[in-house]
């Protein structure tokens, strides 16, 4: 089992450009049942043999579809959240980055009580390895196993899962949230998710500067979790008031450093690696049993 | 993206929020005409620069007739303002604003604010005005008024009331707050504004409201759809550096260690920073070369890191996912040929092609150390660092 997607999963493509195609190609390559894409005016065309559709509602009427990976541009991003979200799909991973915070704010408020779940904006997507990929990572780092990774980064989660492939622990479920301040799915959503995945025996948390979904997280772990997580904090050498690279990764306001969150998380009985290179053996030594 | 004063304030009058009559001035014969013309008792003059904490720095001087405001402007004009917010370096002060004084009965705070936590605007007050907002809020949370904004239905009349009476403002007073804050909101929504912060709102002895201070912050990524707020951009006032990077589409932070830093993605470029730190060193730069990279911006991104004089080494750290790292490898052979970087440069490609990157690195004849793990490639570039 994993979580968000797996196997059984139908994936459509929205925004059928260059990087959409490219991307609906690997993951066709990967095993994930691509079923269609859809593009507005493009509706009846055929991209890498497949359907063509110019709404998500008469995609998912024609294919069964469940899930999306969204590609289209950030003036149309959010709107194409939405109408993901009222086509009724499952999980909605929204790949593009740059996406206003205040058409983020809109559709995060409307997607309350929807039965879609948003991953991202501005994120990598989900790797289930050996059954589905939804987004753009390399899923060729990944190996099946028994630990789920949840992330703010992109390659920086390439890295961590490919410290634990290297150390031979596979992973039940590969999920970058996204680094923008207003995101679907959040860490304590993806959390949760872990917590009732029978096969998820150990999470890995991998957080950055900037707002306090790591503090939140933290508190989640403590009072929510039987389940053991290890985490690392990027950022503990970045000045305040800068924005490094994400749209939510700034210390403002003296809140949001990486002492902060590192504190919270150690608090919460998390075991915190000292460095980017010990994600994968501080993991290992504060849940030895994944060794077997 | 921030503007200046003058500009945030003519906006704010443009939505109906009260704020003083004000000129901008470019020389101190501007700014002696400007406070002729406001013909008010007593005007303040005010350095136009992107940053806070410009009155105990200097930046803002009082003037009782036009002669004062012409020596106050050659004063400022010109001056290298050093506020807590600019930085060692400070600030060369190309304009001033000449502002009407007022009679200040009170000094409040009002902003609104992106609260990620609740995932909505929020307004923010305090009858704790003129001091820094997160001091109060450490110091005596029990002073800060907020409240949050449902995006479906916006900010309501009984909201204001609640934030108006709450600062002891009269009933008067918070019919003013009304159009004074609804204005505030709907100039955030309308130009996609992230921050904006009145600080000090005043109550004047007359019993009006007047914003005297005022930053505004707006949504880099909504700026296409508002080409007047794009306009406002003052180039002078940003980074040189991380003007030019975001120009070619690199994400650039300067920092004041001697290891430049290129890497791909932004976290895995602040972690990249960690390491050096783990491994004793400091980074002079976070560098995100992004995911699409090619030659191009390979060569543009060592072009970068060597104008900071500081770079004894570079470190190079990409983990190839979309990004092939044989292509990632030509370019930065090609661009350390053609740049001919001369410090030591640390290369680790990890993930896609990496074999067939290090490859093109170990046969390209130029002196590179190659790191297989980032903890390697951390040691590497501190020991390079030092023995230059």
């Amino acid at each position: 089992m994993a979580i968000l997607c797996g196997r059984e999963t139908k994936l459509l493509i929205q925004g059928v450009g260059r990087m959409g195609t490219y991307h609906a190609q690997l993951s066709l390559d990967y095993g994930t049942r691509v079923v269609g894409g859809v593009a507005p005016g493009k509706g009846g065309s055929r991209v890498l043999d497949l359907p063509v559709f110019d709404t998500v509602r008469e995609a998912v009427a024609e294919t069964g579809a469940d899930a999306s990976a969204i590609f289209v541009p950030p003036a149309g991003a959010a709107d194409a959240v939405l109408e993901a979200a009222d086509a009724g799909l499952a999980v909605a991973v929204c790949v593009t980055e740059h996406i206003p915070v205040l058409d983020m704010l809109e559709a995060k408020t409307a997607l309350r009580g929807s039965r879609t779940r948003l991953v991202g904006p501005n994120c990598p997507g989900i790797v289930v390895p050996e059954q589905c990929r939804l987004g753009i990572m390399p899923a060729a780092i990944t190996k099946p196993g028994p630990v789920g990774v949840v992330s703010r980064s992109g390659t920086l989660t390439y890295e961590a899962v490919d410290q634990l492939s290297r150390l031979g622990i596979g992973q039940s479920t590969c999920l970058g949230i996204g680094g923008d301040p207003i995101i679907g799915t959040t860490f304590i959503d993806a959390l949760e998710l872990f917590e009732a995945d029978p096969e998820t025996r150990a999470v890995v948390l991998i957080g950055e500067i900037g707002g306090s979904a790591e503090e939140e997280a933290a508190e989640f772990i403590r009072s929510e979790m039987k389940t053991p997580v290890a985490a690392f904090i990027a950022g503990q050498k970045a000045p305040p008031g800068k924005r490094m690279g994400h749209a939510g990764a700034i210390i403002a306001g003296g809140k949001g450093k990486a002492s902060d969150k590192i504190a919270a998380l150690e608090r919460a009985g998390i075991a915190v690696a000292p460095s980017p290179a010990e994600i994968g053996r501080t993991l290992v030594e504060h849940v030895p049993s994944l060794r077997s | 993206m921030n503007v200046h004063e003058y500009q945030a304030k003519e906006l704010l009058r443009s939505y109906g929020v009260a704020v003083p009559q004000g000129r901008l001035a470019t020389t101190p014969a501007e700014a002696e005409k400007a406070a002729r013309a406001l013909a008010a008792d007593v005007v303040v003059v005010k350095a136009q620069v992107h940053a806070g904490g410009r009155g105990k720095a200097g930046g803002i001087k009082l003037a009782r007739s036009p002669a004062e405001a012409k020596q106050a402007a050659s004063d400022i004009l010109g001056m290298t303002l050093r506020t807590h917010q600019t930085g060692a370096e400070g600030k060369v002060v190309r304009k001033v604003y000449v502002e009407a004084g007022c009679d200040i009965d009170r000094e409040l705070y009002l902003g609104i604010v992106l609260d990620r936590s609740a995932e909505k605007l929020a307004v923010i007050a305090s009858t704790q005005g003129g001091v820094d907002i997160e001091e109060v809020a450490d110091k005596s949370p029990d002073k800060i008024l907020t409240a949050h904004i449902d995006p479906r239905v916006g900010l309501k009349p009984y909201q204001i009331r609640q934030v108006g009476f709450g600062l002891g403002l009269d009933a008067e007073q918070v019919r003013k707050l009304e159009v004074f804050l609804g204005g505030l909101y709907r100039l955030i929504t309308e130009k996609d504004g992230s921050l904006a912060e009145i600080n000090p709102l005043v109550v004047t002895r007359q019993g009006e409201l007047l914003a005297l201070d005022c930053k505004l912050n707006f949504d880099d990524n909504a700026l296409a759809r508002h080409p007047d707020v794009r306009s406002l951009r003052d180039p002078e006032e940003e980074d040189p550096r991380e003007r030019d990077a975001a120009e070619l589409g690199l994400s650039y932070v300067g920092l004041d260690g001697d290891i430049g830093c290129m890497v791909n993605g932004a976290g895995l470029a602040m972690a990249t920073m960690d390491m050096i730190d783990v491994c004793g060193g400091r980074p002079a730069n976070f560098l995100d070369v992004g995911g699409g990279t090619d030659r191009e911006k390979v060569a543009s991104a060592f072009k970068l890191i060597l104008r900071d004089p500081n770079v004894k080494a570079i470190l190079v750290n990409i983990f190839g996912g979309i990004v092939r790292c044989d292509l990632i490898a030509e370019g930065i052979v090609a661009a350390a040929r053609e740049l001919r970087v001369s410090v030591p440069l640390v290369v680790r490609l990890q993930g896609t092609n990496s074999a067939e990157g290090r490859a093109i690195l170990e046969t390209s004849g130029l002196a590179l150390t190659p790191a297989e793990t980032l903890a390697e490639a951390g040691e590497k570039a501190v020991a390079a660092a030092r023995g230059a």
